[in-house]
């Protein structure tokens, strides 16, 4: 019996060394949202990594790159499809491009099951950062609440007492909610759920204004938050109840989209645009002159995306097969990135600074967001204690 | 809370004026022309996209919308020139599956033309902020009565032209029976040709007004339609007063059952449980109104057949 342990154990190891050969090539599957009313998130995740594996030279890691791009179409059900294809037809190295956390879980445990590392550019999960966490699974950019519970505690120290809530009524709006009242400790003015893609927010506003409160925080993304800001600034309540919101719901999508009335908006982020490092100013540079307009965060989680893959696959030589050597670069190598530094914690979630933003009117008439001020420094997860890893 | 109640109450009027706009052009078309146009909405799009065109080349809103409706009411025109004048002899299966297609493809070139991020429009500077109803009380945004004024014209309008000229004297006959109407001697395919264009260019109106207040963006005809085709099954297929009546139940039930079930269920449960099941009980509303009319009267409210 321990012999023939010991003989499969050797074969494993002969196995495993001979694969450990550089590869010539690497395959990165590329599946996003490209279309429906999510599509201005993944397109420009997928913008930022090509632009980053532009600015590689088109290589990563030093060997020749095949991008594989897919469109989930924010269905479940399309991203389980490629997910099989990706890991069967087109046997990926290495993915990464999904934008919603319910698509994330529908396709996790294909890649998991396949032995296929994941670098998350957006979707983080609680469930990927605590009890379910996942050797092959790495997030680049934020844990869910993150974003909230900054904002939570900004207007929690800015001394607000009274805050009504808006989310939607699906699993990720009552989370935000929740992230946010992590830190914020006043009184809950109105928690209004609206239906999920709802258009018109007349009513929700009404509510707002007859709560009595003090500002407003939302977690309305995509075309939802381009809505409510637009209609809450034409109520007059945006001059009289302050509005808060993540940087999803106040990024430059969202800013092209809703125009002057986005003056004075608040929004927390990992990442801004004026950040002062090299490699951020190249990418914002870049990044406009390429696609013609200004990056969003999620561009610069794309970029940071195919930097980390690429810092690590160069510490381990090319040898993309030896996937324990190569768990041990994705977690320790210290990529360039857009916002400066970031490491990752036990779950692979990031533990990194936050930021305030404010959008603000420009010398020529247009508006887009400023740096205010940091909000919270190296700032883990909720959850990262539940992971055992 | 007696202000709340008023303003939503204004706010369900509004969205049922908008209503209205698509309905009145499906209810003509499926009345009419006895045509399933599941592309009705995009008609919407369409309109909302030209809109959003014009207005970056002219930088004003009201030519922007202008040249959106009449250029909409053009390619209304022509796809029943081309497409829907021969899917009105086929099975409603059929046209149901085509004008699916439709939406597809008229999805599809609107990304390959505008891209996949949401446009804007801007409004009319004048009207982009509140106006005091009630001092100090009750605000409400200018441009929403503006849209209350202009969707209670056209409904106005409508109804002069239904019921009041000729041409409304030949749809009405067209609705209640085509052929009898085309035996009497109706010229029917013009007249069909006018009813689409007309269709679009009320479509084309809620989208361009609405395009200030929401995203312009692609498949914003598909969160529309389902509405829209509840509205016209309450009022009665081919009823213009129907179409109506049902647009305002629609808009008010929709609206201010968010309102007072969420603040009646609070009475009940707990507050956040209220928050939660308030909003899912309130967008159940409409759909029920629908079955119960469905079950009462299937012929709908204002039956346009007699």
């Amino acid at each position: 019996m321990m012999k023939k342990t010991c003989i499969a154990l050797a074969c494993a190891t002969l196995l495993a060394a001979g694969s450990a050969l550089a590869a010539d090539s690497i395959k990165v599957g590329m599946m996003t949202t490209l279309s429906g009313p999510g599509a201005g998130l993944g397109i420009d995740i997928r913008d930022g990594f090509e632009l980053a594996v532009k600015h590689l030279g088109g290589k990563i890691g030093g060997l020749p790159t095949d991008i594989i791009t897919a469109d989930d179409a924010q269905n479940p059900e399309t991203a389980k499809q490629i997910a099989e294809r990706f890991l069967k037809r087109d046997k990926v190295d290495i993915a990464t491009g999904v934008v919603f956390s319910n698509i994330m879980l529908a396709v996790g445990p294909a890649f998991f099951a396949a032995d296929t590392f994941y670098i998350s550019a957006n979707a983080g999960p609680s469930q990927y950062a605590g009890a379910e966490c996942n050797p092959y699974f790495f997030n680049v950019a934020w844990q869910n609440d993150n974003l909230h519970e900054a904002m939570g505690k900004h207007v929690q120290d800015k001394g607000f007492k009274k805050v009504a809530l808006v989310a939607p009524n699906y699993p990720a709006g009552k989370d935000a909610l929740t992230g946010f009242k992590r830190l914020y400790k006043g009184e809950v003015a109105d928690e209004i759920y609206t239906k999920l893609g709802q258009l018109d927010y007349a009513a929700e506003i009404a509510q707002v204004r007859a709560s009595g409160a003090d500002a407003l925080y939302i977690f309305l993304p995509g075309g939802m938050g381009i809505n409510f800001i637009k209609q809450y600034s034409q109520s007059g309540m945006l001059k009289k109840t302050p509005l808060f919101a993540p940087g999803f719901s106040g990024d430059e999508d969202v800013v092209k989209a809703v125009g002057p009335a986005m003056e004075g908006v608040f929004n927390t982020t990992h990442w801004y645009r004026e950040m002062d490092n090299a490699v951020n100013k190249r990418f914002v540079a870049d990044f406009q002159k390429d696609f013609g307009r200004l990056p969003t965060l999620y561009a610069s989680q794309g970029y940071d995306t195919a930097m980390l893959m690429d810092a690590a696959v160069k510490a381990v030589g090319g040898k993309i097969e030896d996937k324990a050597a190569l768990r041990k670069a994705l977690e320790t190598v210290k990529a360039p990135t857009t916002r400066g530094e970031y490491r990752f914690g036990n779950n692979h979630y990031p533990v990194q600074d936050y930021y305030l933003r404010e959008v603000v009117r420009n010398a020529d008439g247009t508006v887009s967001n400023k740096y205010v001020g940091k909000v919270m420094e190296k700032h883990a997860d909720a959850y990262a204690q539940d992971c055992k890893m | 809370m007696l202000y709340l109640i008023l303003e939503q109450a204004l706010n369900g009027l509004q969205y049922g004026l908008m209503l209205f706009l698509l309905a009145a052009g499906l209810t003509l078309v499926f009345g009419i022309m006895d045509l399933i146009n599941l592309a009705h909405g995009s008609l919407y799009m369409i309109g909302a996209f030209l809109a959003a065109a014009f207005y970056q080349v002219f930088e004003s809103f009201f030519p922007a919308l202008l040249l959106a409706i009449l250029s909409t009411a053009l390619i209304g025109a022509l796809l029943e020139r081309v497409l829907y004048r021969r899917l009105q002899r086929m099975s409603h299966l059929s046209q149901v599956l085509a004008t699916f297609a439709l939406i597809l493809i008229a999805n599809e070139t609107i990304k390959i033309i505008f891209g996949a991020q949401p446009l804007m429009i801007g409004m009319p500077a004048s009207l982009s902020g509140p106006i005091e109803l009630i001092t100090d009380e009750l605000y409400y945004p200018a441009y929403r009565m503006l849209i209350i004024g202009v969707g209670l014209v056209v409904a106005l309008g409508l109804y002069l032209l239904v019921n009041r000229t000729r041409i409304g004297m030949w749809m009405r006959a067209g609705a209640s029976n085509p052929d009898m109407a085309a035996v009497m001697g109706v010229r029917i395919k013009p007249l069909f040709t006018f009813v689409f264009a007309l269709g679009a260019a009320l479509c084309a109106l809620a989208g361009a007004l609405l395009g200030p207040l929401l995203a312009v963006s692609v498949g914003m005809g598909e969160s529309i339609l389902i509405p829209a085709f509840e509205v016209i099954v309450i009022g009665g297929i081919g009823s213009m007063r129907g179409a109506l009546v049902g647009s305002l139940l629609v808009g008010m039930i929709d609206t201010l059952g968010r309102l007072l079930l969420t603040f009646g269920l609070k009475l009940v449960v707990d507050s956040s449980t209220a928050a939660t099941l308030g909003p899912t009980l309130a967008s159940m509303m409409v759909s029920l109104l629908m079955v119960g009319v469905l079950f009462f009267r299937p012929q709908g409210l204002f039956p346009a057949r007699g």
